[in-house]
């Protein structure tokens, strides 16, 4: 099994990293390890970053939406940070805006605003 | 062989071809005093003419004058030259091409007094075939004039493109975005690849996107507008559309344009005062000077 995803639990929240060279059966790979490991593990936020992502389809976008949507039915308020301003445009274009993701400009701003809701 | 006569007139009566040339284009207006000096306009004709009694004595073998053969390069070259500089000084392309047609009636008059065949058919050869060339000289001209204009133009609509599409700072994490103008798709894409980048490079979290300045908003710039939120959200920032004036704000409701979750404020000092609330920021005035 490849890893183009790290998870990374540090103080209860879910780390998860996207590498830049991500196909499409490593992030539906990466949607099965992330319910698993934030069901065992009780995270208290998962926050995903995908600075590497330099490319994105309607694929990745709605497996995006997907992993958020999985972490909010495990009540663990899900983050995307650090998307590139190409990448951006090209969901926007898509007509993917991922309207119920919660997103933030990088990972310290998103800790900062999962502890503040707790 | 009518070419012969042509280029024996262009070759022994030099002088007098480029002064009558030059009386042609004063009778039609075309010395313009106002823009180059006597001179000047002497030289320009001169730039012409050279090339082109050249261009006539290599092929005076040949049974007729081809305005596209490789002899006229010199003539191409003198002519773009001297086109660029009347152009660049406001002369019209319609002028700019009479101009040049003004050399036809000197030569025609000395063609009739030199060619004296009983018929005429040598004499109507050789004004046939000098007015052929004359022509796509003139047309050449033309050409050139039109050629200079889209180049301006286009050079206006970039530095509009890049004037139109300022990112400015207006605090710490806070940027501001004016819109002027019109906003089609391609101005509208422009905007969004600079707001974006802007937010990556001054670490911003609120941009204001300010419409004061932008004439109408249809649903087609409205649509741009969210889009433009949307992404802007994605990168982990917020949008505040402000400048909204109160017939904008009726046309966009008429429209049934749905700016869900984005928030918009009527004024960009509104926006900023918005902005500084939500970044816990306080502006304090120490002083009030005047009043």
């Amino acid at each position: 099994m490849s890893q183009s995803a790290g998870l990374y639990l540090v103080d209860e929240i879910m780390l998860v990293a996207i590498d830049e060279d991500i196909n499409d059966s490593d992030i539906v790979d990466l949607q099965d390890r992330l319910a698993q490991r934030v069901h065992d593990t009780g995270a208290r936020g998962i926050v995903i970053d995908v600075s590497a992502l330099e490319i994105v389809d309607t694929f990745v976008g709605r497996i995006i939406a997907q992993l958020a949507g999985i972490g909010t039915l495990l009540d663990s308020p899900t983050y995307l940070v650090g998307m590139r301003p190409a990448v951006a445009m090209t969901l926007v274009e898509l007509g993917m805006t991922l309207p119920t993701v919660r997103t933030a400009r990088n990972l310290q701003h998103a800790l900062e605003r999962l502890r503040a809701t707790q | 062989m009518p070419v012969p006569h042509i280029h024996k007139i262009l070759d022994t009566q030099r002088d007098s071809l480029l002064r009558e040339w030059a009386s042609t284009q004063a009778e039609e207006g075309l010395i313009r005093k106002d823009l180059f000096t006597e001179a000047e306009a002497k030289a320009q004709i001169e730039t012409l003419y050279d090339p082109l009694a050249k261009g006539v004595a290599a092929s005076v073998d040949q049974d007729f004058l081809d305005p596209d053969d490789d002899v006229w390069e010199d003539l191409r070259a003198a002519l773009a030259e001297v086109t660029r500089e009347r152009t660049k000084r406001g002369v019209s392309t319609g002028d700019m091409a009479t101009f040049v047609l003004a050399l036809k009636y000197p030569l025609f008059e000395r063609l009739r007094a030199s060619v004296t065949d009983t018929n005429g058919t040598v004499l109507m050869e050789a004004i046939a075939q000098f007015t052929r060339l004359i022509d796509s000289v003139a047309l050449y001209c033309t050409e050139i004039c039109i050629a200079e204009r889209d180049k301006i133009i286009q050079r206006q609509h970039d530095e509009m493109m890049e004037l139109a599409t300022p990112v400015v700072e207006l605090w710490d994490r806070i940027v501001a975005v004016p819109l002027v103008g019109t906003l089609d798709s391609m101005r509208a894409q422009e905007v969004m690849e600079s707001t974006l980048s802007a937010i990556v490079e001054k670490k911003a979290d609120i941009v204001i996107i300010d419409i004061t300045g932008v004439m109408t908003v249809d649903t087609q710039v409205a649509q741009h507008l969210i889009r433009t939120a949307a992404a802007v959200r994605l990168m982990g920032a917020e949008a505040i559309i402000s400048g909204i004036s109160p017939r904008i704000a009726q046309t966009m409701v008429q429209l049934g344009v749905d700016t869900g979750e984005i928030r918009t404020r009527g004024s960009l000092r509104m926006a900023l005062a918005d902005a500084f609330r939500q970044l816990d920021t306080d502006v304090v005035i120490r002083s009030v000077r005047g009043n």
